[in-house]
């Protein structure tokens, strides 16, 4: 029997076509995103429109800017031969002239070093705590600043020896994020003393007894807690430490300093200024406002009566009234709260100031972490036989932090840029105070783009990188799938 | 044999004070209540002792002496003889009405941004980013010094406006002219716009000190009134819809009642809008707006608008996507599934950060004392307060206003939360 073959069997399948032209690639990119509808289509039009003449002016404005002249009449007259006579550019020769004066206010030039040092030291100390001690990153944030350290330094034409002191320093600390990242903590304890020290000076022995004072702080907290309670232990600790700083610490360190007189020149406060006052005023207020935020907010939380209702009456008092006023508080009235012939600094008042206005917010937002964890984790730390604070520490700070960390950093945001206001009060901040004096100047009177660009520039940077940091630190601890 | 009844009755000794919880919590407090009234009492006494070492008291009375100085902008009639509490007043309004057009402006601002953030145009929502990106992370300080800046030092003074007869004569155009028709002016003293006046006005009582237009209080309650009679024929025309199916068209008649009687009645006392006119150094007539104002708004609506505009993105984001999907499936166009069903969950959301920013706004209106803007921290707690030296009287009264002020904000707001929030059993 004849069996009929097949004239033609595929042996292959056939690959999978492309699709048509106007479903794949730039094109369908073109019609989904820009040209999706008539309506879509003209707001895409306008916009481009939009962004092409905002580029097109502001483009050659940024480019042709000059950067070496004296006066603003000298930059419009360059600006005018080389360009034409109706043309426009920016005058960046202000800034080249004035830079230093934005970042370290009057802060004396022979000392920059300092400022920086206490500056890249920040990062390094900040490094153990943004990043966990993750070896490679710590390493790398390390040697980081500290190559960026030396460009500084050799650019601001710090002499040799303090070079040479930064070097040692930084490849010191570099070895140690490398052998013990989780080791770099203890620079992160030490640093408000460091800091202190290196940008108002004095002498060396006045942070170290106020370092010893915490030490003494620590040690009875930790001797006691077990018997008496965490919160009693705390009284005392803090009321020990109080007469140590309060009534010994200035013998001892007095008697220290006369004994070995190691410090650096004392700089005054009110030669701090630009940048400079931004950071120290932004930097301490963020650190010192956060535990006392997280302390507010449990008190709000708490089932004592007169705690809840102090901790309520503060802060609904601090969120109620606008920021400026507190400042006013701290440069006009604290005076009179204080006895009599107290004088303390006008930075440090208004640091204590604008600490408690943030922790008040702070305080908010992590009772939103705390009133957003589900009852069962109170509970089951109940279960657990764990007392208040241990359940707090383990099992809730933990979760409600997390929570709340897109709301904290906005608070920090906020309270960065807050630090412009003190110049309401009289402190040379980067954007009143520092531009003022430089618009006042009767050669660049006149000019106005260029100071404010490169001040926003900059807060633009800080804040951005806070918020992406912010950001980095949600995915990060994201535990759920959601 | 013996039972214990009962565990063996414990008796209080001293140091369950401290180590029993159930006693703990009553000694924390007491102690913690004695710091409490230790600290205020050292405050006080320290207060009494610096007013003491000053020759001051406290004292309020300054509020009713002479203020003698100038306010640029006045809601209510002040002169320099005008008395202290006066100022503050006329300072406490000017605060409310940048307070007020900015919540405004800040609103339709941000609910654009954060819509058009989502869209689906690449262009439009990436260039949405960048607004609200720049504006959340600039101070505002820097955004109202600059809009303050730029308005009075890169606008014409008035004279550059001027046409004299030798540049008729030469075809000569003035170096700044008008907009509008003609009919605003943006000169380096400030903003000149039209101003609605009467040929034949009404005349005016005054009532505690508040000028009352008569003309004014009668078109509000006329469109009050109009607007009473449309919202009644609205509900009758739904009852006819109940009833029979079928909607009666009644939109042009409920516009018809709303408009017509105030027209009427201002075309009946000469309506009509004086235009600023150049006359000597400086435009007259009109309503002449400050630039500190026009900056102060500016840049708080601008900066407002971008965290509004995260809030309603946020709030958009967080209705769910089936939401969205079911209008779609029921054939309802993205414009009108965003105005429908979007927009109004979504709000729930967006009510509680847009009243923290409401408040933030009006909190923030005391920078503009960076501009010299004379608000209430301005007015009491400025000039005020440097001219009569009572710092503790003037700061306690000013963060008591503002305290209230937000208080009453928030409770208006929160009133409009309970109002619109989704009613669960």
């Amino acid at each position: 029997m004849e069996t009929a073959t097949p004239i033609f069997v595929r042996n292959e399948m056939l690959g999978p076509k492309e699709p048509p032209t106007s479903q794949r690639g730039v094109v369908k990119w073109f019609r989904e995103n820009l040209f999706s509808t008539p309506l879509n289509s003209i707001l895409t039009v306008i916009g481009v429109a939009f962004v092409y003449l905002v580029l097109k002016t502001v483009v050659p404005w940024v480019w042709n800017g000059v950067w070496t002249a004296s006066s603003l009449s000298e930059c419009r007259q360059i600006i005018a031969e080389t360009l034409g006579p109706d043309s426009h550019a920016a005058c960046w020769a202000m800034i080249a002239e004035r830079w230093k004066q934005f970042i370290y206010g009057f802060y004396p030039m022979d000392s920059y070093w300092r400022p920086t040092l206490a500056f890249a030291l920040m990062f390094v100390a900040l490094a153990p705590v943004l990043y966990f001690g993750i070896r490679h990153i710590n390493v790398r944030m390390v040697g980081a600043v500290g190559v960026l350290l030396m460009i500084a330094l050799w650019g601001l034409g710090t002499d040799g020896a303090h070079i040479g002191l930064a070097l040692v320093l930084m490849a010191a600390l570099t070895a140690v994020a490398w052998v013990a990242p989780k080791k770099l903590v203890w620079l992160t304890l030490l640093y408000p003393a460091i800091g202190f020290f290196l940008l108002w000076g004095g002498s060396v022995w006045g942070p170290v007894g106020a370092l010893l004072g915490f030490v003494i702080l620590a040690f009875v907290w930790l001797g006691l807690q077990r018997q008496v309670g965490v919160v009693v232990a705390g009284g005392i600790a803090l009321i020990t430490a109080a007469v140590w700083w309060l009534s010994v610490q200035t013998h001892v360190t007095g008697a220290l300093h006369a004994a070995m007189p190691i410090g650096l020149p004392p700089v005054r406060s009110d030669q701090f200024g630009g940048f400079l006052l931004a950071f120290v005023i932004g930097v301490t207020a963020i650190a010192a406002s956060l535990p006392i935020g997280i302390l507010l907010a449990l008190g709000r939380r708490s089932d004592m009566f007169l705690i809840k209702t102090m901790s309520v009456g503060f802060i609904e008092f601090v969120r109620g009234v606008p920021l400026i006023t507190m400042l006013f508080v701290a440069s006009l009235l604290l005076q009179y709260f204080l006895p009599p012939q107290t004088n303390f600094d006008l930075i440090l008042r208004v640091i204590i100031l604008v600490t408690l206005f943030s922790a008040a917010y702070i305080a908010e937002v992590i009772r939103g972490g705390l009133a957003a964890l589900p009852r069962g984790q109170y509970e089951a730390a109940d279960a657990l036989g764990l007392d208040y604070w241990q359940a707090q520490r383990l099992i809730i700070m933990p979760q409600a932090l997390k929570i709340s960390i897109p709301g904290i950093v906005s608070s920090f945001i906020g309270l960065f840029k807050d630090t412009t206001l003190v110049a309401l009060v009289g402190l040379a901040d980067p954007l009143q105070g520092i531009t003022k004096i430089a618009r006042a100047d009767i050669n660049w009177k006149g000019i106005y783009w260029e100071p404010y660009l490169f001040v926003g520039l900059i807060f633009f940077a800080c804040c951005f990188s806070m918020s992406r940091y912010s950001m980095y630190l949600e995915r990060k601890l994201k535990r759920d799938h959601r | 044999m013996a039972y214990v009844a009962d565990a063996p009755k414990e008796t209080f000794r001293l140091s369950m004070l401290i180590y029993d919880t159930r006693y703990r919590s009553i000694t924390i407090q007491v102690i913690v209540l004695i710091l409490a009234l230790l600290f205020v009492g050292w405050l006080a006494d320290n207060t009494i002792k610096n007013l003491a070492a000053k020759d001051k008291d406290i004292n309020f009375s300054f509020l009713w002496n002479r203020a003698g100085y100038d306010i640029g902008q006045q809601l209510i009639p002040y002169t320099n003889d005008s008395t202290h509490s006066r100022a503050a007043v006329v300072g406490l309004l000017n605060t409310l009405v940048v307070a007020f057009f900015g919540c405004i402006f800040a609103t339709i601002l941000g609910v654009f941004a954060g819509v058009l953030r989502l869209s689906n145009n690449w262009v439009v929502s990436r260039i949405m980013t960048v607004y609200v990106e720049t504006f959340r992370n600039v101070p505002l300080l820097l955004w109202i010094i600059l809009s303050f800046t730029i308005l009075s030092e890169v606008t014409s003074p008035p004279n550059a406006f001027r046409l004299t007869d030798e540049m008729i004569a030469s075809g000569q155009e003035p170096a700044a002219s008008m907009l509008f028709n003609d009919s605003v002016a943006i000169t380096n003293r400030g903003t000149d716009i039209p101003w609605p006046l009467l040929e034949r006005p009404m005349g005016g009582a005054e009532f505690a000190g508040v000028p009352i237009n008569f003309a004014v209080v009668i078109s509000l309650l006329l469109l009050a009134a109009s607007v009473y009679v449309a919202r009644r024929n609205s509900q009758r025309a739904r009852k006819t819809q109940e009833e029979t199916g079928e909607r009666p068209v009644v939109w042009w008649q409920n516009l018809l009642v709303v408009v017509l009687p105030v027209a009427a009645f201002l075309a009946w006392r000469g309506f009509h809008l004086e235009y600023p006119e150049l006359k000597g150094f400086n435009f007259r007539g009109g309503l002449s707006i400050a630039h500190s104002f026009t900056a102060l708004l500016i840049a708080l609506s601008l900066y407002t608008g971008a965290f509004i505009a995260e809030a309603v993105r946020a709030g958009i984001l967080a209705i769910s996507k089936g939401q969205t999907e079911a209008a779609y499936a029921l054939g309802i166009r993205p414009g009108r599934t965003m105005r429908l069903v979007v927009l109004p969950q979504a709000l729930r959301v967006i009510i509680p950060p847009l009243i923290s920013q409401y408040l933030n706004l009006t909190k923030n209106t005391t920078l503009g004392m960076a501009i010299s803007y004379l608000d209430l921290k301005g007015t009491l707690g400025g000039i005020t307060l440097n001219q009569t030296g009572r710092e503790l009287e003037c700061m306690m009264l000013m963060m008591g206003i503002y305290l209230i002020l937000s208080l009453i904000i928030s409770s208006v707001m929160n009133a409009f939360n309970a109002a619109v929030k989704l009613k669960e059993r």
